[in-house]
This record gives structure tokens, sequence and C-alpha cells, in this order.
């Protein structure tokens, strides 16, 4: 089954192919084609559903890096497929919304590309069995949806908002590649499934609880819990269609799908269960309690997702305390709390989906979406506002809606969790319904001023950008098969579990028998019911605060903004900004001087340093030549001559003694039996002492150097240790020979190349290639002296034009 | 002799190294030039001894050559450290046509001012 791989590479294929596309097809919007991809693989993933849901998965491993067993696997099984038909079903949807929603003036080619690239890495992170593999598509999620979000990037808060997601989502996402790197130590596997199988045996490792705090963050991060929650909120500066698809149906559930995936390998232990419970629950609650406050419609929807994003997270939570009783049959009754978080899992990209898209309509139509301007479109906006309604209705955990079955076994979740005996749950557990009570008491609240807010209530044209009316059929379709998906669950549910959820289970917990994973789902289970009770309590205080809200809501202003962790972010930031800058600003001087100080002070110490570590230095004079007392002369003669350079009173006499250099050096080679350097050293001198005599001509006088006395000395004892450090180094080179001289070889050179002269021969034949290229640097040292030179006039004629 | 001519390259060296950090664009200039001749005595001295042989050319009459690799090297060695003084000092001549000083610490650009 090569297949599955192929599913993951194709939207990455399609991307690429589109920006070609749009170039050549500019009459046909392009989403069409974006739209065809996503429905194919929708198809091909639900061909899979019927033989997962008879417990079969699939797997396929194409050869990466085999060497360190990474490895390209596609895995599919029941919980890869509900995320895998997610991401293709609401993709295709959000596409087809998107063909109306995006005016074909926008850069489509750029949009869609983005979009594709998107699904493919967001396949990739839930087939992935190598978790090495499921990081890399991680990022790349992030990434695309850093590119999405910064889609009108004219736009400040657009780039903003981008930047922010990615920074919290990227740096999570490091850390879960530490906690990854911690489970290959641990279990010398990168394969998700050959780490379940170890699961338990690894426990009491040192790094067992590291591993686990680190790939939470992860998933924390990514899927927006409280208190990295503060990237979502921003992220909604991109185009609607993209924040129902990304931030609301598909991205930010990778996270919880990391926690649902590795339930089995650290469910059961008691720090898992509290973190993902708690911080689950606090986002639930902070999330639903911020979104009242908001005044957009879509910052509302935001808050919402965050906090229903909690709710599924702190199921997650709870159904992990079945492993903690092993294979016995009490598990059986946490495992429930699971099933529900799947299941809330796909009624929340039902109806969140829906509502972005209607959100995104109301935008489009009257251009605003500031709660204070609208109202009263009900009447105008009759098919609009029965989707908004329905899935409000459904949020809201109200019936004949989805959302309604969710939330009963949300709450019979919290109820039977506090029995359970385990954690310290007697003392802390009854604190669990209460929290989950008010959270969706003010899910009600929010829900019901998405519905009543916009919809009843005076209708104010002036207020709005384009007078109300109903939007092309074509941006109704999407949210409307949405809204019927809404009300169908409600009505068929156990077609879903069955087929769907169940599968999905056995993914979370192999090690418990598939027949008692399977939760028939009703909505009626009596009136003595408590889950009942809690229901029409939240309706009954709901609807009271929803009509008191303006009485009660002097309470946000007892969290001040400075406070708020948006701050904190904003402030870490600018602060970070302003002392990176005053670090570099710090060395990075644009004086010349500075830098070679830098590089010489880095040879002297590192260099330096080894030598005198390794105590390698070495010398030897016994191989050495004789020295004649002409040669003595004239060393003598160019070290005087060197450092008289320094103290040069006149350009001139500085030329003048660099010439003795080169002469020196020049007659040396005559010495040492070299006579085409002697000549070409002869030549290049005299041509370089009359370069320097034109270049003085036209240059300033050669000044004191007004260099204060303390970095003076600095440059001396510098200059002196790079000498030092030049010498030694070079000393104990000569002093051992670590390997035979390959000189011998050249000595061939009649025979090989039919020169008698072996420097020529050398540089002719056997390095030939080295010498046409030195040629061309003469070329280009040449090209650039002319064309310095030649720039000058033409700049100077502008300048008298100018005058 | 070797010996003595590392001696002299680390001499050179040194004058080389105090030019390069000086303030004036053309005495770095120098200090590059002087580092060049440095090198080409340091890869002369790292030949398989100096002196001890005849001239590298393979003729009758002639004894055993004299190391001939550090020749070649030295060679393309002139000819490019040519090329990058000539290139500087163009360089520097018109940046003084251009903004009227030699000075390095003036020279630094509108964002350390």
């Amino acid at each position: 089954m090569s297949t599955l791989n192929i599913a993951i590479i194709f939207p990455f294929i399609a991307a690429i192919v589109i920006p070609f596309l749009y170039n050549k097809i500019r009459k046909l919007h392009i989403g069409w084609f974006a739209m065809l991809v996503s429905f194919v693989l929708f198809i091909y993933f639900a061909r899979y559903v019927p033989r997962i849901a008879n417990g079969e998965t699939f797997a396929n491993t194409i050869n990466w890096i085999p060497s360190y067993g990474i490895n390209f696997t596609a895995y599919l099984d029941g919980l890869s497929l509900i995320l895998a038909l997610l991401i293709t079903g609401v993709g295709t949807l959000v596409i087809l919304y998107s063909i109306f929603y995006l005016s074909s003036k926008e850069s489509l080619g750029r949009f869609y590309t983005y979009l594709l690239f998107f699904m493919g890495a967001m396949l990739g992170v839930v087939l992935s069995d190598n978790i090495m593999v499921l990081y890399v598509f991680w990022e790349l999620t992030s990434i695309s949806s850093f590119l999405l979000i910064a889609f009108w990037y004219q736009r400040k808060r657009s780039r903003d908002g981008a930047k922010k997601s990615l920074l919290i989502t990227v740096s999570g996402g490091f850390g879960m590649l530490i906690g990854f790197i911690m489970l290959y130590i641990m279990t010398g596997t990168w394969s998700i499934r050959e780490i379940i199988s170890m699961a338990g045996s690894f426990t009491d490792h040192a790094l067992f609880i590291p591993a686990m705090l680190l790939l939470l963050l992860g998933a924390f991060t990514k899927s927006a819990q409280f208190p990295f929650h503060i990237w979502l909120p921003d992220a909604m500066e991109a185009p609607t269609p993209v924040s129902a698809y990304l931030h609301s149906a598909t991205m930010v559930k990778a996270g919880i799908y990391l926690v649902a995936r590795f339930t089995p390998i650290f469910g059961g232990e008691s720090i898992w269960f509290w973190l993902v419970t708690g911080v689950g629950l606090l986002t639930l609650f902070w999330g639903s309690f911020s979104a009242v406050r908001q005044t957009d419609l879509k910052a509302m929807l935001a808050y919402s997702t965050v906090s229903q994003l909690g709710m599924i997270m702190s199921m997650f939570g709870i159904g992990s305390a079945a492993l903690h009783f092993g294979n016995s049959t009490v598990s059986v009754v946490y495992t429930q709390a699971t099933f529900a978080a799947l299941f809330h899992l796909v009624n929340h990209s039902t109806f969140k989906g829906a509502l972005f898209m209607v959100v995104g309509i109301v935008d489009h139509e009257v251009g605003t979406r500031d709660l204070r301007r609208l109202g009263g479109l009900v009447t105008l906006m009759p098919i609009t506002f029965t989707i908004a309604m329905i899935g409000s209705f459904s949020m809201a955990g109200l019936p004949p809606f989805n959302g309604f079955l969710s939330k009963e076994m949300f709450f019979t979740a919290v109820l039977t969790i506090g029995e359970a005996g385990i954690f310290s749950l007697d003392t802390w557990g009854t604190l669990l319904p209460v929290i989950a009570w008010v959270a969706s008491i003010f899910t009600f609240v929010y829900s019901m001023i998405i519905v009543f807010q916009t919809f009843f209530g005076p209708y104010k044209e002036e207020r709005l950008e384009h007078p109300a009316h109903e939007p092309p059929v074509g941006m109704l379709i999407a949210p409307g098969i949405l809204a019927l998906l809404v009300i169908g669950i409600f009505f068929f549910p156990n077609v879903l579990g069955d087929y769907i959820l169940t599968p999905a289970m056995m993914g979370i917990f192999p090690s418990l028998p598939a027949a008692d994973l399977s939760v028939p789902i009703s909505a009626w289970h009596g009136f003595r019911s408590m889950e009942l009770w809690m229901t029409i309590g939240v309706i009954i205080f709901g609807f009271a605060l929803y009509k008191t809200r303006k009485k009660w809501a002097f309470v946000y202003k007892l969290f001040p903004e400075k406070w708020s962790f948006n701050s904190f972010y904003s402030y870490s930031l600018e602060k970070l900004e302003e002392h990176s800058t005053t670090i570099t600003n710090s060395y990075m001087t644009g004086y010349l001087r500075d830098y070679m100080v830098y590089i010489y002070l880095f040879f002297i110490v590192a260099i330096g340093g080894t030598i005198i570590y390794t105590g390698v230095y070495a010398f030897d004079i016994s191989g050495n030549s004789s020295v004649s007392e002409f040669e003595w002369i004239l060393v003598l003669v160019m070290i005087i001559a060197g450092i008289s350079v320094l103290f040069a009173k006149s350009r001139l006499t500085a030329i003048l003694l660099n010439s003795i250099l080169g002469y020196g050096v020049a007659t040396f080679f005559v010495i040492f039996r070299a006579p085409d350097l002697a000549l070409t050293q002869i030549i290049v001198e005299t041509v370089t002492t009359v370069l320097f005599l034109v270049a003085y001509y036209f240059l300033p006088e050669w000044k004191k150097e007004d260099v204060p006395r303390k970095s003076r000395n600095v440059n001396l004892i510098i200059s002196i240790s790079v000498g030092i450090v030049f010498t030694v180094i070079a000393l104990t080179v000569q002093s051992g020979k670590l390997f035979e001289s390959i000189s011998g070889y050249f000595e061939n050179s009649y025979e090989l190349a039919g020169g008698k002269n072996i420097v020529n021969s050398i540089l002719g034949d056997f390095r030939a290639f080295d010498t046409m290229l030195e040629v061309v640097v003469l070329l280009i040292a040449g090209i650039g002296v002319y064309s310095i030179i030649k720039l000058k006039a033409k700049k100077e004629d502008e300048s008298v034009e100018d005058q | 002799m070797e010996t003595l001519i590392t001696i002299l390259a680390g001499v050179l060296v040194t004058v080389a190294t105090y030019l390069i950090l000086s303030k004036s664009l053309i005495r770095v200039i120098l200090g590059t030039a002087i580092l060049s001749h440095a090198a080409h005595l340091l890869i002369m001295s790292m030949g398989s001894g100096l002196k001890n042989g005849s001239v590298p050319i393979l003729d009758e009459g002639i004894g055993p050559p004299v190391d001939a690799l550090p020749q070649a090297l030295i060679l393309t060695s002139i000819v490019i450290s040519f090329a990058v003084t000539a290139l500087s000092l163009v360089l520097a001549y018109r940046t003084y046509q251009e903004t009227g000083t030699d000075k390095l610490d003036e020279l630094r650009g509108i964002k350390h001012e």
C-alpha cells in the first residue's frame, strides 16, 4: 500500500503545480483545482472507512535516512483516519467557500499554494508513524499557518499575528522535538507503534517525565491551550476561510491529536492526567469567559475555539485515567471520556466551521463584524441566520444538535471521574464538574450573543459599509452542508460512533478489548440523570447572565490588560529586540580595525591556545642548511626595512621601504634557486611600486596617526602576538614532517608533461586549470580597476549637468 | 637558514598586522602587501629544504633539483597578490575622490553617526 505515502505528497505536488496553472488559466477560478485535489483525497480516505472499522490498519515505509532509523512511514489507523477525513473533508468545503469569498483580484495562486501546502503537511502529521518525520510535518504546518495568516501582508496586524503564531508554535514544537529525542533515548526507536508496544517498560527512566512535559509543551502551544492561547485570537487576521480551516478545524487539533496519540505511552500517569485535564479545563473556562467580552465576532469565535479545544483536551485527560487500571473492566468506564473527546472533536469541526463561514459571510456582505454595529439581519439574511443559529445552539449544547450529545457526555465524564479514587481525586474531584459547568454557562452566553446581537435587535444600515443581503448561493453551500451534518449527527450519532469513533478508540487504547470501547450515544438519559439537570441549569443561568450581561461586565475590569499574557508577550519581544540591538551594535562598530582585532584575537586565542594546551611546539635547527654572511646581511636589512615602515615620516619612504622588502624577497628567490620567481617578483615589485606612487599622487599626504596611546599599545600587543604565534607554528611545522613530500612526483615532468622546467610544467600542465582561473582573477581585477576609474568620469558628467 | 627565514617572515607579519590595524586606508593596503611578502617567504621555507639542490630545470650537467612545488605555488600567489594590491589601491583612490577622506573611522557609514 504505497498509495498512503503518495496521498501525503499529492497536495505538495498540487501546490507546486498551482502557480503555473494560475498563470496559464485566468478565466477559471484556480480554487476549483485545489478543491478537486482535496475532494479526491477525501474520497480516497473515505474508502478506507469500512476496512478501518473492521479493525484493520495500514502502513507503508519509504526509506529516508535508514542509517538513523528515520523513515517516511505512513500509518493509517482509526485515529489518523478521523483527522485525515476532517482535513480533506473540511478542506474541500472551505476551498469551495473561499472560491466565492476571495475575489479574483487577490493573488489566488499564492493562497491556494499555501493552502495545499498546509493540507499536505497536516496529513503528514496525522499519518506519520516516525516521530522525526512527524516533527518535520508539524513544523511545516506552523510555517504554512504563518504564510496564510500573513496572506494580506500589507497589513501590520496580519504580519504581527503571523509572527506571534510562528514564535509560539515553533518554540513549542522545538520543545517537542527534544521530547521526541528523549523518547528515542529511552526506547531506541522512532516509530510510534514500536514505542507504544513498549509502553510501561520505561516509566522509571529519568527522562520519562521531562519527555512528557516537553511533548505537552508542543501540544499545548499548537492547540492554543492556556497560557499559550494568545496567538489564536491574533491569527484571526487571516482570511476567514483560513481561520475556519486552520485555526478551528484542523491545525489547532494537531496538539489534541498528539495528546491522543501518546495517551497509550503516558496515560495512567498522575502528572499527565492532571496536566492535560487541568490545563484543558482552565482553558475551557478562560476561553469562554474571555469570549463574552469580545466585540469582534471573529475574536469571539477565536476565544470560543480556544475554550472548546480546552474542553476536548480535558476529556482526553480524563480518559487517560483508564490506563491506570490496566486491562480491567473498571477502566472501560473512563474510556468513554476519550470517546466523548473524539466525538466532540468531530462535532466542533462541523459547527465551528459553519460559524466561521457565517461570520465570513456577514463580514463580506455588510463590511463589518463589529457586534456594536450589527443587528437585525434576520429578515435580510434568513438562510445565513438559520446556519448561524444551528451552529451556535449546537455550541451552546442544545438539542437537537450534535453539540448537545457531546456536551452531555462531557458532563458524564467529569461526574464519573470524581468516583475513580485515584490521583487524589477524592479531594479535587468535585471541582471538575463545577468548573465544567460554569464554563458551559459562559459558552451558552456567547453563543446567544452571536445569534441575537447579530441577527436581532434594530437594523442600523447607516452603521454598515454595505446594505445587508444574502450572499451568492455558492457561499452558502459549504456552511449549509456543515449545518446539515450538525443536525444529521444528532439524529444518527451511532453511525459516526461505530464507523469512525470506535476504530479511533482502538488506536488510543490498543491494550483494551475492542468490544468494550464502543459507546452507544443516546440523547435521552431519563429525568434522573444528573447531566440533564446540568444542561437545564446551564440554560437557565446562561439566559439570566445573557440578559444581565451589562450589569456584570465590570468583572472584566478586574483583570487589567497590563497583567495579561498578551502584554507579557509583547513586552518580552520588545525588550528582546531592544537588547539584541544594543548587543549587536556594541561589537558591530562599522570600523575595520575592530573587526580585524576580533579576527586576530580569535587567531591568537584559538591557535596559540591550542599550541600551548597540547604542547606540540617544537624547535629543531638540525636540518637547516647553512647561512652565508651575505644572507645574514640581507635578512638584517629586510628586518630593519620592515620595522622602519612603521616609523616612516613620509609615504614615499614607506613605499621605498616596501620596495626594499620586495626586492629583498626577489634576491632570496635567486639564492633559493628559483629563477622564475625572482624574475616575476622583480617585475611585479616594480609595477607595484609605480602603482603606489601613482595612487599616492591622488591620495592625501601621509599624516601621523592620531591614535590614542591605549589603543596603539593594544595594536602593538596584538601584532607581536600574531607574529609570535605565526613563527611558532611555522617552526613547529618545519621541525616535524608528518608526511612524505609529494614534490618528487613533479620531478618526472619531462616524462609526464614533456617540460624540462619543473615549475613551468606544474603551472602549465599539472595545475593548468588553476593557472587558467588565476588568469581569470587577473582579468576580473583588471575589469574592476578599469570600471572603478571609469565610473568616476560618468559621475562627474552628471554633476556637471545638475549644475 | 629555514629558521632565519621563518623569523624574518614573523617580523614581517608583525609589521603587516600593525599596519592593517591602523586608521589610514593606505597603511592597510601597504600592510597587505607586506603580508604577502611574508607569506611567500613562509611557503618557500616549508618545502623540503632550502638551497639543497640545483635550479629545478631538468638539463644535462645539473644535479638533483630543489623542491619545485613551493615555487609553483608562490608564482601563483605573487600574481594574485599583485591583482589584490592594484584593486585595493584603485578602490582607495575612488573612495578618497568620493568621500574626501582615507580615514577608516570616518568611513563607517550613516548608521554609526
